[in-house]
C-alpha cells in the first residue's frame, strides 16, 4: 500500500512538472486590463515561449483569466465558464478590481472581491499590469503548479457550499 | 515476426515524427513573427496535459467514439502509405484504397461532434464536409493522372518508379501543383482553415471537447499531419531511399506550407469551393491532358 502510494506520489509530481509547461488561458476579457494581453502574447514578450497560449473555448482551456472588475451581469457568466472548465483549473485575477474593487469601490454595480466567489490562484497587481507583471503572475502560477500548491480547483469542490453561498448573495440582489 | 513488429511500431513511428513536424512548425511560425516559440516538444507537452485531465464531460457515445474513430482511421491510413525499406499491411498499397479511407477520420470526427449540439460543432462540421468536398476533385485528378502515367496502382512502386531524381515535381509540375494544393487544404492551414476559425465558431469540431478526449484528437492530428506530408512524399516528391531522406523532404513539405499559412488570411467557405474547383482543378486537368497526350 505504502509502495503505491509513494509511487502515486511521484507520477502526479512528475505530471505537475509536466503540466506547468503546457497552459491555456481562457482570457475572460470584459474590461480595460485586457488590453495589455495583445502585447503579451505577440513578438515583445511572447508568452509561448512558456506553453502559454490563447484559447476560445473553455472546455479546452486551463487558465481562467478575469482581466479586470466584475459586476454581477458578468459574475453569472464567469461561473458558468468556470464550472465548465474541466479540472485542474486554475484562476487568475488580474488587476486591481479583482483585488478591491479599484477605482470602482463605492459602485453600486462592481463587485469588489473575486476570491469571494472563485477560488483564486494568483492575483496579478496593477491598474493596469504591465506585461511584464502578467508574465511574472505566470512564472508564478508555474512555480505554484509545480509545487503542487495551485489547487484552487479542490478548494472550489471543498468549499462549494461557502462559495455558493457567497454566489447567490449576490446575484439575488 | 520483423513484419510484425514494424507494423506495430509504424503508427507510433508516425506519431513522433507529426509530433516533430507540428512543433516545428510552431518553432518556425514563432520566428515568422518575430517571437522566440515554444520548444520543439510542446505538442507533446499539450498532449500529455490534456490526457493527465482529472475529468471528462461526455455528450454521448459517439462523442466518445469520434476521436476514437479519427486516430483508429489515422492509424490505418498510416498502415496503407509505404515506407521506404519497410513492408506495409499490402504488398500492393493500393491509392485508391488509400484516397478512401484518408476520409474516415473527418467523417469519424464529424459524427462524434454533432452529438454534442453545440451551434458552433454543427457550423464547423458542415464547413469541414464542405470543404471536403472542394479538395478531393483537384487531389483524385492528379491522384489518378500518376495512375495514367504508371498504369499501376501501387504506392510503393510510384517510389521506386521515381527514385533517382525522376521526381514527379519536375516531370508532371502542374500534377504536383494542384496535388500540391489538395493537400495543403486537406490539412486544413491558412486560408483553408475555415472550420477551426477560433474567432468565428470557436474551433468548430472541437469546441466541446476537452481533457482527454481533445488528446485523442490531438494524437489523431499528429498522425494525420505525418499522412499528408508524406503522401505529397511519395506521389511527387520520389519516395525516399531511407527514413532519414523521407523525414526530411516531409519537413520540406512542412516549411513550404508554413510559409503560405503565416501570411495567409481565411477564405469564406464557398470562395474556398469555388477556387478548388476552379484553380486546382483546371491545372490537374491541364496536367492529365499532358500525360494524356504524352502517352
Ligand atoms: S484594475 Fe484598472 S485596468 Fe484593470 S479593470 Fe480595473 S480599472 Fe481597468
Amino acid at each position: 500500500m505504502e509502495l503505491q502510494e509513494t509511487l502515486e506520489e511521484g507520477y502526479v509530481e512528475i505530471l505537475d512538472h509536466l503540466r506547468k509547461r503546457s497552459l491555456w488561458m481562457l482570457h475572460y476579457c470584459t474590461a480595460c486590463g485586457a488590453i495589455e494581453l495583445p502585447p503579451t502574447i505577440t513578438s515583445r514578450f511572447d508568452a509561448e515561449r512558456f506553453g502559454i497560449a490563447p484559447f476560445v473555448t473553455s472546455r479546452q482551456s486551463d487558465i481562467l483569466l478575469v482581466t479586470g472588475y466584475i459586476n454581477i451581469k458578468t459574475l453569472k457568466r464567469l461561473i458558468t465558464v468556470y464550472e465548465q472548465m474541466l479540472p485542474p483549473k486554475y484562476v487568475i485575477g488580474f488587476g486591481s478590481c479583482t483585488i478591491n474593487g479599484g477605482i470602482y469601490w463605492d459602485s453600486y454595480a462592481v463587485l469588489k472581491r473575486l476570491d469571494l466567489y472563485l477560488p483564486v490562484d494568483v492575483y496579478i497587481a496593477g491598474c493596469m499590469p504591465s506585461p511584464m507583471a502578467v508574465l511574472e503572475g505566470f512564472r508564478t502560477l508555474m512555480k505554484l503548479i509545480d509545487e503542487g500548491k495551485a489547487n484552487g480547483w479542490k478548494k472550489y469542490i471543498e468549499n462549494y457550499d461557502y462559495y455558493k453561498a457567497n454566489q447567490r448573495k449576490v446575484l439575488k440582489w | 515476426m520483423v513484419e510484425k513488429l514494424v507494423l506495430v511500431l509504424t503508427p507510433v513511428f508516425a506519431f513522433f515524427v507529426g509530433i516533430f513536424l507540428e512543433g516545428f512548425k510552431r518553432k518556425m511560425v514563432a520566428r515568422i513573427h518575430r517571437r522566440y516559440g515554444p520548444p520543439l516538444h510542446q505538442p507533446l507537452l499539450d498532449i500529455i496535459k490534456l490526457l493527465s485531465k482529472k475529468e471528462n464531460i461526455s455528450h454521448g457515445v459517439m462523442f466518445d467514439l469520434g476521436p476514437v474513430i479519427l486516430v483508429g482511421a489515422s492509424i490505418l491510413t498510416v498502415l496503407f502509405l509505404p515506407l521506404p525499406g519497410f513492408k506495409q499491411l499490402t504488398p500492393h498499397g493500393d491509392l485508391i484504397a488509400f484516397l478512401y479511407i484518408m476520409v474516415i477520420g473527418s467523417l469519424g470526427m464529424a459524427l462524434g461532434a454533432g452529438e454534442s449540439g453545440n451551434p458552433n460543432a454543427s457550423i464547423g462540421i458542415a464547413r469541414a464536409l464542405t470543404l471536403m468536398l472542394g479538395y478531393e476533385l483537384p487531389l483524385i485528378i492528379a491522384g489518378n493522372t500518376l495512375v495514367l502515367k504508371y498504369g499501376t496502382t501501387d504506392l510503393t512502386k510510384f517510389m521506386t518508379l521515381q527514385s533517382g531524381f525522376h521526381w514527379n515535381l519536375f516531370f508532371l509540375p502542374l500534377t504536383a501543383i494542384a496535388g500540391f494544393i489538395a493537400t495543403y487544404g486537406a490539412m486544413g492551414e491558412h486560408p483553408f482553415d475555415i472550420f477551426v476559425a477560433p474567432q468565428e465558431v470557436a474551433t468548430g469540431p472541437m469546441v466541446e471537447y476537452g481533457g482527454k478526449h481533445l488528446g485523442l484528437l490531438m494524437i489523431g492530428h499528429a498522425i494525420q499531419v505525418y499522412i499528408e506530408t508524406a503522401f505529397f512524399t511519395v506521389l511527387f516528391l520520389g519516395g525516399a531511399a531511407n527514413i532519414l531522406t523521407f523525414i526530411l523532404k516531409q519537413l520540406g513539405v512542412i516549411i513550404v506550407m508554413t510559409l503560405f499559412d503565416t501570411v495567409l488570411p481565411r477564405f469564406k467557405i464557398e470562395n474556398a469551393v469555388r477556387y478548388f474547383w476552379r484553380w486546382p482543378t483546371i491545372i490537374a486537368l491541364l496536367g492529365l491532358f499532358i500525360v494524356y497526350i504524352g502517352g
